[in-house]
């Protein structure tokens, strides 16, 4: 769009695009809280199901951890630009002279510090909760850390590629699952080789090469599937 | 020439709803697009905007800024109206608290500033929108439906609005079902006579 205004530098649009998105969080709380609260249920209730012999929670809390994580971090990114593109904002962002993979990963930023961020914060709480032992906590939590970015890119990523589709749940859990997968499986094996004294480091290092190689190339492929998912 | 659009061509999934559709609006101009539920008017309206650019055909030129405002509001509905018409990045509005309680005061909503939009009415919500016209200095404003909820005084204002912008030198091209809004200043495309 030609303007005789000067633009403003990406990195004001970024900030500015990140303010607005974290007021419109903060005022729903329920939003942020809502994947942490389901993170909790379902933590409390696998002793439940499996029976409360420590020993063998403890051998399954680290895959117990991360598959739920995964769980949550589905859920509420399925809705990331639902709202966006329902009330209109998304055709505003859409014609703002700025590239929309910046404007997006504003949002995706704000999103990943009230709900990744959030879980791999307290997560060693939900460790100790399933009996995971003391030296995978920390871990535990680096690798929540780097994992929730990935899964928050790869998650807005189907968001914006379905975003227009009615009732595109189960399209975007097939699209986006087997994304997630290598990062379960890195996060995983993190802390396992931590609980056994083995070398987490590598892993988390793997972990944290995708969490930047995600963060430059998603949202690049998240602008063009949201201009994709506007032209329908 | 504030827009040009020339041998314009609209299709929707493997349906092509316009074709040849010329428009030229220059400043001072009203244009209204008219045609019967479904015949793509809103269709057109994205496509002059370049919201949609998939199945979009023809040559499409705009001189200067311009300001679309959509059939949905594109407001948060969890913040307030100075927290959504703080920062607008389609027309790179930033606008200043005061100047934005201004524009809320001309649109009948003073009181509501720092209410959530979303226990607002849908006309209030609508005015709300609409005084992004007031933020604006872009000389094109292409508006969907933007009557839709607004009461009768609302109406009053908004033709208000229009016949000021366009003294001034600005354009507007809108869709809407009520006949002739601004009278003889306005020009009508009937979208009818290039339905497919």
């Amino acid at each position: 769009m030609p303007s005789d205004q000067p633009l403003l530098s990406l990195r004001v649009v970024f900030l500015r695009q990140f303010l607005r998105h974290g007021r419109s969080i903060m005022t729903s709380p329920a939003d942020v809280a809502n994947p942490l609260l389901f993170f909790f249920m379902v933590i409390t209730l696998f002793p439940l199901g499996l029976g409360p012999d420590p020993t063998r929670l403890a051998a399954l809390s680290h895959g117990i951890l991360w598959v739920v994580a995964l769980l949550a971090s589905l859920m509420v990114s399925a809705k990331l630009f639902a709202s966006d593109f329902e009330d209109g904002s998304l055709e505003q962002l859409a014609l703002a002279p700025y590239p929309l993979a910046v404007t997006a990963l504003a949002e995706i930023s704000a999103h990943w510090l009230a709900t990744g961020f959030l879980l791999a914060l307290l997560s060693p709480l939900f460790g100790v909760m399933l009996g995971l032992p003391d030296e995978g906590l920390l871990t535990l939590s680096v690798s929540l850390l780097l994992g929730t970015v990935c899964l928050t890119l790869i998650g807005a990523l189907g968001s914006a590629l379905t975003v227009s589709i009615r009732r595109g749940g189960l399209l975007l859990s097939l699209l986006i699952i087997p994304l997630n997968v290598p990062v379960l499986i890195f996060g995983t094996t993190a802390v396992r080789e931590a609980v056994l004294g083995g070398n987490p480091e590598s892993w988390l290092a793997l972990l944290g090469g995708l969490a930047l190689g995600s963060l430059v190339v998603a949202p690049l492929a998240i602008g063009a599937a949201l201009r994709v998912s506007l032209d329908s | 020439m504030l827009l040009q659009a020339t041998q314009v061509a609209i299709e929707r999934g493997d349906r092509r709803l316009l074709s040849d559709v010329d428009l030229s609006v220059s400043g001072g101009e009203i244009w209204q697009l008219v045609g019967a539920n479904g015949v793509g008017k809103t269709s057109l309206l994205r496509g002059l905007a370049g919201v949609a650019r998939l199945g979009v055909t023809g040559e499409i030129r705009h001189a200067g800024a311009f300001l679309y405002l959509g059939h949905a509001s594109a407001l948060k509905s969890s913040l307030s109206p100075v927290d959504n018409l703080r920062w607008h990045p389609a027309s790179d509005v930033t606008a200043s608290v005061s100047q934005i309680c201004e524009a809320l005061a001309a649109v009948n909503l003073a009181g509501y500033e720092y209410r959530p939009v979303g226990s607002l009415s849908a006309g209030q919500q609508r005015r709300v929108a609409l005084a992004r016209l007031l933020l604006s200095d872009a000389p094109l404003w292409l508006l969907d439906e933007p009557f839709t909820a607004l009461d009768v005084a609302g109406c009053e204002w908004l033709e208000a609005c229009v016949h000021r912008h366009v003294n001034a030198g600005g354009a507007t091209v809108f869709t809407s079902h009520q006949p002739s809004r601004f009278g003889p200043l306005q020009q009508d495309l009937d979208l009818g006579r290039y339905a497919v």
